[in-house]
């Protein structure tokens, strides 16, 4: 227990504002906490909020990574268009749900690929090699569903968005099982402190002798995955792709999930839970929005103010005030002002 | 040549033969009236890119434009409906609130350090919610005035159109130029581009420097709203999606390195063209779907990234060499 | 105050009782630093003495929480260093602090740029940046970018802005670190002519012999207090470093009695190993036990020998042989599997991973080599971290800080110990003392002997010849980015050195 206890402290903020958010809306709707079981399924409006903040959720596990070595992924939102189209055709076209998810899946790895080979190997500014696909991403899945909304109405992938698994929402199950995969992956291995490490100094860390390059490569690989999985349920949840609207600007909803929680956006240490939550805490209050009553479209205002919050939260100088003001490390502080 | 003129160059030399190559399949195109028309027909966009180009200059970027575009335009359509104000005093009004816009995540920038693509994200958002705030439906503008504003225009010979707002973007680009080079204040951007500890240090005033910068942008992204006002003769909070993406694009095909410092305001103008170009071809070609748009431009920026990468890469293994 | 022969009317500028707090420790405590007109000025201290404060109380960088500051009889508080370069302290700094990407014109005119109508115009700029330049016979194109130009030249760009716009105090912070000789002598005639101007000139560098060579008076500060101000020519420099260490400085390096081991067999042999652009072919044997020195001044390939021998940088030309088998060092990663290991000349860029903590930087290069997928069990990496901070007496308070809050010494001692946690048989150690404190320079000194006695080959590539005289068997001279002399045994002395190093500066002249 206690070698959890510093993830517990990093997680508390994301957790408290949850927390917050969620008694907020409940107080004002009581029945926002009931959860209801019919036909061996849960429903309410938490399972809601895990429900509809799954795209978001798949696109920050990628993003929290891609951030931490001190990149971006602007694409993710495009790819997730692609992949959506890609799965539409394969399966209206006749093959195999397996082939068809496997399909997608290598696409979107696909477009990873080539963005983690223009950031690692050509050496482009992750938000400018990005850009690339974002621009042209989405012509791309417009040339696949031919312009059209592409629908389908195969069970199994229908099954992907719609149905559910020991209660839960399909959605929520892949998600969740995915963080926690990724999760396991970069903690039970030395990939997480390696990729915090080329983050933090990529020069130093391939002089180390970590394979900074491949590295990278992996990175934004594994961002194209969640997009292609985000994407294949959007498209799934719809039972069609829709090339214009699939992930549009979920990429900055993922980043800002990422920056909710407590990520910073100039690499280095991560914490995928806390993206987790940074997505659950953004999707909480939409759906706050929503049974209020108000326009959903008070969300973006709602979003502005967020980061506007995180802004003056992390901004360096606020924390030289806390700093001055609180209880400063006397060290650290003076070995700061020498190293300017 | 000088090379810090070769991506500029290059722009040029695409765009020529991209027109020689429309011009020798469809001969129409060679006339004033096409071009009048890509005038027009991209003078919103022109205008803001000519914001963008200062702004990625100095090593920033600022995703709030085509939002700032959407919400001038409803806000000129609901305030010239529900009050009886002059059309040009709303327009006053649209700009002054647009460079306010600006000048303030410009500060927020500035004052807490934060990363401009950030900051104006939150701006996007903002004056996104905002214009739905305004109004959630498309608010036509009917105001006599714009139909004069419409009718005004210069007659090039052949029979093309320099309308007003094609020349207002004709406008905002030459004094852009001019501010570009040849002002202090234009200077004190590229500055920054190149560093913003070094040109504190060379006595740059940086805090005014990057809240002009964006005010700036926010300026001409209202300009840009207003134009786009009088174009579409509506306000609608959904319209100019992705603008910023646009003009983006249009800023790096004109040869301006994203990374800041290096560029020039007349190179975007021609960027606008080749993209503006693009979309003329496809539609004189009516068979080809305008995805294709999409992933011209989407290839031609990965082109130019590629290029001056291989040109930073060129003279530092030269310089190395030396 | 003694040695001080200027008269209160020469006095340019007076610093008196400034003092500055950061939270938590005082960096200047009630200094006093007076400079004289055409003076050369030197501060000196240790790292952490005090000197970037002080400086930078002066030019308005940090605002000073007590003292006055005189300027030409008037008492001036500059808020930033723009209004104090307006008052008249121009300011250049050892990282050339213009913009690479503005022409040379636009750099010196920079927010004072020559205006008609009310804009700029670009032709009475050029115009007027060559009259300058013409001044400190430097003959550049002025309209070109400033990344054309080689440091030496853009450093001489910079003295000329900050001279054009000051005019009264000149300080030259380490301006000399990244130049070569003849570079030096080159900044040094334009130093002196500023100073015959009568320009009040604040020098402040590493270099003992350029201190002597050209500055009047020195003043000597240590952990935030003044020590004193006294005349260069009346300083011998042994009680100078006295003043700089406080305390005498009894065995500075002394050289070790070197057991020159029985000539073992060549463990590494890189035949016509080179690079073009970077280093010549070169070829080098290195034995068991062996120090290997490399000394040449900087730029002459030091660096990129370090780089090209580890992978860093991929070898063109030649072969690499280790134990008589060919080996593939193509990457960092390839050298590493053969137990190289690389400590890099800066720290800050190459070295550490700042936001890491020690432990996790001391276990990086292993972990590294295991790969991913065999994680060091945290038991094993705390055990590491615990043995080398005592082994080789890293200052941390625990191994979990991140290291970015070490000193430069201690983060040295850190990346050691990131190469001996993967018990290397082959280290290369490029300028392993510069920059840190004597007592830390002492302590990595004797580690570097006793590496080599555990039978450690090393390559230890340092601008200070008296410590490679002290450890290397052999020392390679590099000029010109090519390996021009070898020196084994007892030819391996500084004189040798410097005038192998000199021999070619003499061809290259003719």
């Amino acid at each position: 227990m206690n070698a959890l206890k510093p993830h517990l402290i990093r997680l508390l903020p994301q957790f408290a504002v949850l927390i917050a958010v969620v008694a907020l809306i409940s107080l004002a709707f009581p029945d926002f906490l009931k959860l209801q079981i019919q036909n061996g399924r849960v429903y309410g409006s938490l399972i809601d909020v895990l429900n509809r903040g799954a795209p978001v959720a798949l696109l920050a596990i990628g993003m929290t990574i891609v951030i931490a070595t001190r990149g971006i992924d602007l694409s993710v939102g495009a790819v997730m268009a692609i992949c959506g189209a890609v799965a539409a055709a394969s399966i209206t076209s006749g093959h195999s749900l397996v082939y068809t998810l496997a399909l997608a899946l290598s696409v979107g790895m696909l477009c990873g690929l080539w963005n983690g080979i223009l950031v690692a190997v050509l050496d482009i500014q992750p938000i400018i090699a990005t850009l690339v696909l974002m621009v042209a991403g989405r012509g791309i899945a417009q040339l696949i569903t031919e312009g059209a909304i592409l629908t389908f109405n195969d069970p199994g992938l229908i099954f992907i968005g719609s149905g559910s698994f020991l209660g839960l929402p399909m959605p929520v199950v892949i998600w969740l099982v995915f963080g926690i995969a990724v999760t396991l992956l970069v903690r039970r291995t030395a990939l997480g402190m390696l990729v915090e490490a080329l983050g933090i100094n990529r020069r130093a860390s391939t002089l180390s002798g970590v394979s900074t390059g491949v590295l990278l490569i992996a990175a934004y690989v594994l961002s194209g995955l969640c997009a292609a999985i985000a994407g294949i349920i959007a498209a799934a949840d719809i039972r069609g792709a829709d090339a214009n609207n699939a992930g549009l600007w979920l990429e900055l909803d993922a980043i800002l999930a990422v920056v909710v929680g407590g990520n910073s956006l100039l690499g280095g240490r991560f914490s995928i839970a806390a993206s987790l939550l940074g997505a659950l805490i953004i999707q909480s209050i939409n759906t706050g929005i929503l049974l209020s009553g108000f326009p959903p479209e008070f969300n973006l205002i709602i979003k502005a103010a967020i980061i506007v919050l995180i802004l003056v939260i992390q901004s360096p100088r606020i924390r030289d005030l806390a700093t001055l003001f609180g209880r400063a490390d006397s060290a650290e502080a003076s070995v700061k002002q020498e190293a300017k | 040549m000088n090379p810090r003129y070769v991506p500029l160059a290059a722009t040029v030399a695409i765009f020529l033969a991209a027109y020689a190559l429309c011009i020798l399949q469809y001969p129409n195109m060679l006339s004033t009236r096409v071009i009048g028309n890509l005038l027009t027909d991209n003078a919103f966009l022109g205008i803001a890119a000519v914001g963008m180009t200062f702004v990625i200059l100095s090593g920033g970027i600022d995703l709030s434009i085509g939002a700032v575009i959407a919400f001038t335009g409803v806000f000129i359509a609901v305030v010239l409906e529900s009050t009886g104000l002059h059309p040009l005093v709303v327009f006053v009004l649209a700009l002054g609130i647009a460079t306010l816009f600006g000048a303030l995540m410009g500060a927020i920038i500035h004052h807490l350090e934060m990363p401009p693509f950030i900051v104006t994200l939150a701006g996007m958002f903002l004056a996104r919610g905002m214009a739905f705030v305004l109004s959630i439906d498309s608010v036509p503008v009917k105001h006599p005035f714009y139909a004069t504003m419409k009718a005004f225009y210069y007659r090039l010979p052949g029979g093309g159109r320099i309308t007003l707002i094609g020349g207002l973007m004709l406008l905002v680009f030459a004094a852009g130029i001019l501010i570009a080079h040849r002002t202090r204040f234009g200077a004190n951007v590229y500055a920054l581009g190149g560093g913003v500890q070094t040109a504190r240090l060379m006595g740059v005033p940086v805090a005014r420097t990057t809240i002009a910068i964006y005010a700036f942008s926010g300026l001409l992204a209202g300009l840009s709203g207003i134009v786009f006002s009088l174009y579409t003769s509506a306000g609608y909070s959904l319209a100019a999606v992705g603008v910023e993406l646009d003009a983006i694009a249009a800023v790096v095909i004109g040869g301006t390195l994203l990374t800041g410092g290096s560029g020039f305001v007349g190179g975007t103008l021609i960027g606008i063209l080749i993209m503006g170009l693009i979309q003329t071809y496809i539609t004189f070609d009516g068979s080809l779907s305008s995805w294709w748009t999409k992933i011209l431009i989407g290839l031609l920026l990965f082109g130019f990234i590629l290029m001056q990468k291989g040109f930073l890469y060129l003279s530092k293994g030269g310089r190395r060499l030396a | 105050m003694p040695g001080n022969t200027f008269g209160s009317d020469d006095i340019i500028l007076s610093a008196t009782g400034i003092d500055k707090v950061f939270p938590g420790a005082k960096a200047l405590n009630k200094v006093n630093f007076q400079l004289a007109r055409g003076e050369v000025h030197a501060l000196l201290g240790e790292n952490g003495a005090g000197k970037s404060t002080l400086v930078k109380c002066i030019t308005g960088a940090y605002r000073r929480d007590g003292g006055r500051l005189v300027l030409d009889g008037a008492d001036i508080d500059p808020r930033d260093t723009f209004e104090a370069q307006r008052l008249g302290i121009g300011t250049v700094y050892q990282e050339v602090n213009l913009l690479p990407n503005l022409t040379v014109a636009e750099n010196l005119f920079l927010g004072r740029q020559p205006k008609r109508f009310g804009l700029v115009d670009a032709r009475e700029m050029n115009r007027r940046a060559e009259t300058l330049l013409a001044g400190y016979d430097l003959d550049v194109d002025v309209r070109a970018e400033l990344s054309s130009c080689s440091v030496a030249v853009q450093q001489v760009v910079a003295i000329a802005r900050a001279v054009d716009l000051s005019g009264k105090v000149l300080i030259l912070d380490e301006p000399t670190a990244s130049l070569d000789a003849h570079e030096v002598e080159m900044l040094f005639s334009i130093v002196r002519r500023l100073k015959a101007q009568g320009l009040g000139i604040v020098f402040i560098t590493h270099f003992l012999e350029q201190v002597y060579a050209i500055c009047d008076r020195i003043t000597v500060l240590r952990n935030g207090q003044l020590v004193g101000t006294r005349e260069a020519a009346a300083l011998p420099r042994r009680e100078l470093i006295a003043m700089m260490l406080g305390r005498e400085l009894g065995d500075e390096i002394k050289a070790v009695a070197r057991a020159d081991a029985a000539e073992g067999p060549v463990r590494y042999r890189f035949a016509g190993y080179g690079r073009k652009g970077h280093i010549e072919p070169f070829d080098l044997e290195v034995r068991k036990g062996e120090v290997v020195g490399i000394a040449g001044l900087l730029g002459s390939g030091r660096t990129e020998t370090a780089e090209i021998l580890f992978g860093a940088e991929k070898a063109d030309s030649g072969t690499a042989e280790i134990d008589g088998k060919p080996a593939e060092l193509t990457s960092p990663r390839a050298a590493i599997r053969h137990r190289f290991g690389f400590c890099p000349e800066d720290r800050k860029v190459d070295g550490i991973v700042g936001d890491l903590s020690v432990r996790e930087n001391i276990a990086l290069a292993l972990q590294a080599r295991r790969g991913w997928a065999r994680p060091i069990p945290r038991a094993e990496q705390d055990r590491l971290a615990d043995q080398y901070i005592k082994a080789l007496d890293i200052r941390t308070t625990d191994r979990e800080k991140p290291i970015r809050l070490l000193s430069g010494g201690n983060q040295q001692k850190a990346i050691l110990a990131r190469w001996l946690a993967t018990n290397p048989e082959f280290l290369i150690l490029d300028e392993p003392t510069r920059g840190i404190d004597v007592g830390a320079h002492a302590e990595i000194i004797r580690l570097i002997e006793n590496l080599c006695e555990q039978g450690m080959s090393l390559i230890v590539i340092s601008s200070e010849l008296d410590e490679l005289v002290a450890y290397s068997r052999r020392v390679i001279v590099l000029r010109d980015r090519a390996h021009v002399s070898e020196l084994v045994g007892d030819a391996v002395t500084t004189a040798h050195i410097v005038e192998a190093i000199a021999a070619g500066e003499k061809q290259g002249a003719a």
